[in-house]
């Protein structure tokens, strides 16, 4: 299959000698490959745009998962910005509730867009509807932030991995993460190259993160890594805005990702056998929400 | 490459939590409906892997249901999946396996009415990508590098030359292709896969092929 990039290097290369942004090299990729035409490509990521904008919106009002496990916290976060008393900025905390937002939607069986995945839906549209009412954007621009973020994911889905049960949270909440702060950086007015450099320097923030969810529900600690993830992202932004760059390039960062995730141990990748999970209080919500027997947990140490 | 659209990443809009258990899971029971033809009246559904072990939580058995009804991933309907089965008369029932299954995320759907029965066997490999590895006994070998095809047909002849010079005249390459039969004369089945995603005028052409019974889109 013929694609006009593989690689974050080749992406920019792309971008800088054609002197256009990273959204429109992914635009002009999907016509590639699907056939379809600009507009029919443009008006999906629109519809998927809409979706991301009434989960906030729903989120925001105050959800509740079944289990009982998440819900609620996107309105407390909401409230404590609203009393001016914030110590980490609004910008910030506004893309962190809206982060939580779309996960506690996503945990009570709401409608979400994935990005890359379910688990890790809340951050790339957390940070774009906080930035939004810092840069004032056009529709056209949100849109592009989409196709942004959507471009350095392709590259990490087909070279890593994007999977939770491949990679580790790393791949999840780390890839969203990075993705996010590349998109941030086009919409703010950096070029091609400082968005790869603010990917690197998230993605470097990432590695590691074990994907160690509780009962194996996509709540505990998925919603709260959403939330750091948008914090993440936003400052990697601003770090590359600024002019910082990874000392190592970002398919290298991408590659070190891809192998930490290989030599992560299984109890580790989203079968709810390790870190978090294997916690006494995350055993005993294992035993209350599924009524399970804890003791063929007990064997398994990490 | 795995991961062909910029909508495999930014995307499926779909019903929560889980993009593998809940979305992929509704798109397994969806190809099961499409294949069928029309809605089943029973379905009995086993569960392996984290399937067996997470399915309620992560709504996997609505999802499933909901897909069997032919609701897609982002439909709304799925979270009164068991209602509505109820209400259009398809019964149901789920079967969790200790049998370890070769994918971690695997269904056996079996559907049927008066006039038939059938089953499937799918995995959930991520994002809400799904494969289906078989169905009423043939197993279908995908490399999951490429968009695929599944064609159901009677076995005679033309029917597979009808089927290639249909992806042809799309511009289209065929990467694979399998063909099986389990007697001569009866039932028979290709597994086609293209360099180029597969769009909805291709199924539609497909479809219109003298003896062609079914076409699903198996990976795209």
């Amino acid at each position: 299959m013929e694609v006009l990039f593989g690689t974050v290097k080749e992406l920019v290369a792309l971008a800088e000698s054609q002197n256009k942004p990273i959204s429109e090299i992914m635009i002009e990729q999907e016509m590639l490959i699907t056939k379809r035409s600009r507009e029919e490509i443009v008006a999906q990521m629109d519809n998927n745009l809409k979706v991301m904008e009434s989960a906030v919106e729903k989120g925001l009002q105050g959800v509740q998962s079944t289990s009982g496990l998440t819900g609620g916290d996107a309105v407390l976060l909401q409230n404590y910005m609203k009393s001016g008393k914030s110590l980490s900025g609004d910008l910030i905390l506004d893309a962190v509730s809206k982060a939580v937002a779309t996960n506690e939607v996503n945990a009570a069986m709401g409608t979400i867009c994935a990005t890359p995945t379910a688990g890790a839906a809340g951050i790339v549209p957390g940070t774009l509807f906080a930035v939004k009412n810092k840069l004032n954007p056009t529709r056209e621009q949100m849109i592009n932030y989409l196709f942004t973020a959507g471009a350095f994911g392709f590259v990490v889905a087909n070279n890593a991995s994007i999977s939770g049960a491949a990679g580790g949270c790393q791949a999840e909440t780390g890839s969203a993460g990075s993705m996010a702060a590349a998109a941030i950086v086009e919409m703010a007015g950096g070029t091609p190259q400082q968005s790869a450099e603010a990917f690197s320097i998230v993605m470097k923030n990432m590695l590691g993160l074990v994907c160690d969810p509780v009962a194996g529900l996509v709540e505990v600690p998925c919603v709260k890594r959403n939330a750091m993830g948008a914090a993440k992202a936003l400052v990697g932004a601003d770090m590359a805005l600024a002019g910082v760059v990874s000392r190592i390039p970002t398919d290298e960062v991408i590659e070190a990702m891809h192998r930490i995730g290989q030599s992560m141990p299984s109890a580790l990748r989203e079968t709810a056998k390790g870190g978090l999970a294997a916690t006494p209080t995350g055993k005993a919500l294992e035993a209350q929400i599924f009524g399970k027997d804890q003791s063929d947990r007990d064997a398994i140490h990490i | 490459m795995k991961f062909r659209s910029v909508f495999d990443i930014i995307g499926p809009v779909m019903i929560g939590p889980s993009s593998s258990h809940t979305a992929g899971a509704a798109r397994i029971g969806r190809v099961a409906r499409t294949l069928f033809g029309r809605q089943p009246e029973w379905a009995r559904i086993h569960l392996y892997g984290s399937f067996a072990e997470t399915y309620k939580g992560h709504g996997t058995d609505v999802a499933i249901i909901g897909g069997l009804l032919d609701y897609d991933t982002f439909d709304e309907r799925i979270k009164t999946a068991f209602s509505d089965a109820d209400k259009l008369g398809l019964t149901y029932e789920f079967i969790p396996e200790e049998e370890e299954a070769d994918h971690p995320n695997t269904a056996r759907i079996v559907i049927g009415d008066s006039q038939g029965v059938m089953e499937l066997t799918g995995i959930s490999i991520g994002g809400g990508t799904m494969e289906v590895v078989e169905l009423n006994g043939f197993p279908l070998r995908l490399s999951g590098h490429y968009p695929a095809l599944l064609v159901v047909h009677e076995d005679t002849s033309g029917v597979i030359a009808s089927v290639s010079n249909a992806i042809a005249s799309q511009g289209m390459n065929i990467a694979h292709m399998e063909v099986g039969r389990k007697e001569k004369g009866e039932m028979a089945l290709m597994v086609i896969e293209v360099d180029q995603m597969i769009n909805d005028q291709l199924i539609h052409e497909l479809q219109s092929i003298a003896h062609v019974t079914q076409v699903a889109t198996l990976a795209n």
